[in-house]
């Protein structure tokens, strides 16, 4: 299969002050087609990964290709083959909704009558006919991030970046926005998605990587990398009180694969579930016990089991 | 940069931002208009209307008996072109590169990022000219007083148009990168005040003799080249500074404010 992005190295160091090193040594292989998850939590450097294959951040060394176009040494032709829709509303305040996407098109180089025409189609597309002489500011969250997503498909680009593309949506624009990127799928075009929501990664991305403090730690589907946890079922205690006996006592549970300190409780991994939450409540009875939730293992799970944290601070 | 890059590749994507910009400005007709006459229209009324009719005020003694309306029109013409400048180019900008980050989608536009700051001055410099034409027949035909106006050399005239409302194009490119938008109030009493009363509006150049530190001083501000050479072109009765020294200062000014203000944008929009 080919690949719609490739990051070597990628090394991003901004000299400060404070330095910081945003990113130290990305590696990652989008194949051609797929939508793709980069799940991290905010400051994992989700976001510099995107400008830096969205032209707009220099990496410090290390090289990235969209489409196989050196995004450093080329970017005007990278350009041509990325939509990009950051987690900011960047639409033209000064411009009607039907001209940031008439616009978009001249900016691509299309001529009046064949920009007119895609403007109208992705007006009908994106069900935002009816706004298609309002003012952005005139828009709600959720018909802005649709706008975007209209504007950045405009040119017809093989990849799009949507960088946290959810943050700060209701949950009904929220769902909406899903199947439009579900919708990508059907056009062909390869995805890159990025979110500090584990459900927004597992839902929508055929793979996902997981990223912390500038570096990428696993990349696999989210079935083989909740596989990967080797538990079934996840059960978290809250607890009060001093219960720092209790952690050994959960170990010795037939099962219990492993018990972490969790925040207000315990988290604690089996490998199965029969009889598993009578034994668990009975050794917890000594102690004061406020709540008992189980679940099956999540991304956030996952990410929870490679880094110690969780995911949202 | 390629060469068929420039002309088949980048051609198309610099004329749509130029059609963006024109669009915008014609919605903004009225408001462009009011801020760009405003200025002129209560400075020809008060200084060339009122104050010879209350016989008050500057009668142009040290210019050699011209009206002080003669004086003052190439000067306005000069101010306003400036206006537009930091009015059409540094504002929005300041807004689009901070706060509202609107600049992304043209950023993004398949073109070199100092081909998109460019295409800031080359329309910052459309605004000028349009403005310089509007305020024209305000400080032509309001003055009390005659205005003793006819065009020497309209090729003189067209080069310094153009150079004029380059260099003020390119003012507001660096002023709208190189300032922070919190600072972009502050410009106003630092820069745009200053560069005004000390820009040989009210006044040419070569009064200002017994001054001669001041008469030097204000060499630095690229207003006074822009004055002199539309004095030069539109009022050639009065005394002015050589040809050859605004021409060339103004091409300067051009090139070091356009330097200034690409490097800045590529600064801005490039991590």
């Amino acid at each position: 299969m080919t690949e719609a992005i490739r990051l070597e190295g990628l090394v991003k160091e901004y000299a400060g002050p404070p330095r910081v090193q945003a990113l130290v040594g990305v590696n990652l292989a989008v194949r051609e087609g797929e939508v793709f998850g980069l799940l991290g939590p905010n400051g994992a450097g989700k976001t510099t990964t995107v400008g830096i294959c969205t032209t707009r951040v220099l990496p410090t060394s290390g090289r990235a290709t969209v489409k196989g176009v050196d995004v450093v040494a080329d970017p005007p032709r990278a350009r041509r083959a990325i939509g990009v829709v950051s987690q900011y509303n960047t639409l033209d305040r000064s411009c009607t909704i039907r001209e940031n996407l008439y616009y978009h098109c001249r900016y691509f180089g299309m001529g009046g009558a064949e920009s007119r025409h895609r403007a109208d189609e992705l007006l009908e597309q994106f069900r935002l006919s009816d706004r298609a002489a309002a003012m952005p500011e005139q828009l709600s969250g959720g018909l802005v991030q649709r706008t975007q997503v209209a504007r950045a498909i405009a040119h017809r680009p093989a990849v799009l970046f949507l960088d946290e593309p959810t943050a700060g949506l209701d949950p009904q624009s929220r769902l909406a926005l899903w199947e439009l990127i579900e919708g990508m799928r059907a056009l062909g075009i390869t995805v890159l998605l990025t979110t500090h929501y584990m459900d927004e990664a597992d839902r929508l991305s055929d793979r996902v990587a997981i990223i912390d403090a500038g570096r990428v730690l696993v990349c696999d589907t989210p079935a083989a990398l909740k596989r990967q946890v080797g538990a079934e079922t996840v059960v978290h205690l809250q607890l009060e009180g001093d219960f720092a006996a209790l952690a050994s006592q959960l170990c010795m549970i037939q099962g219990v694969r492993e018990v972490t300190p969790a925040d207000g409780g315990l988290r604690l991994m089996a490998s199965s579930r029969d009889g598993l939450l009578a034994r668990v409540v009975e050794a917890a009875a000594p102690y004061t016990l406020r709540d008992v939730a189980i679940s099956e293992p999540t991304l956030e799970t996952v990410f929870i089991q490679l880094t110690g944290k969780a995911l949202r601070d | 940069m390629t060469d068929h890059a420039v002309g088949g590749g980048y051609g198309g994507a610099f004329a749509g931002l130029l059609r963006r910009d024109a669009r915008v400005l014609v919605r903004n007709l009225a408001p462009f208009l009011t801020r760009t006459i405003m200025n002129p229209l209560l400075s020809v009324f008060v200084f060339a209307y009122v104050f010879p009719r209350i016989g008050q005020g500057m009668r142009g003694a040290g210019a050699g008996g011209a009206s002080f309306a003669t004086i003052l029109m190439p000067g306005l013409i000069a101010v306003a072109m400036v206006f537009q400048g930091i009015a059409a180019v540094a504002l929005p900008l300041s807004m689009e590169l901070g706060a509202t980050r609107e600049i992304e989608d043209r950023v993004l536009a398949p073109i070199p990022n100092w081909l998109v700051a460019v295409e800031k001055i080359v329309f910052g410099a459309v605004q000028g000219v349009i403005a310089g034409l509007a305020v024209f027949p305000l400080v032509y035909f309001i003055p009390a007083t005659p205005v003793d106006m006819h065009v020497a050399s309209w090729p003189l005239l067209v080069v310094v148009i153009a150079l004029a409302s380059l260099a003020s194009g390119a003012l507001g490119l660096a002023l709208g990168t190189v300032v922070r938008p919190q600072h972009i109030g502050l410009m106003f009493a630092v820069v745009v005040v200053p560069m005004t009363f000390l820009g040989c509006v009210y006044y040419p150049w070569a009064a200002l003799h017994p001054i001669r530190w001041l008469q030097v001083g204000v060499l630095i501000n690229p207003l006074v080249y822009m004055s002199e050479g539309l004095r030069t072109a539109l009022t050639p009765g009065l005394p002015h500074m050589p040809v050859g020294l605004f021409l060339a200062a103004l091409s300067v000014a051009v090139l070091v404010l356009s330097g200034i203000g690409i490097r800045a944008f590529r600064r801005r929009t490039i991590d």
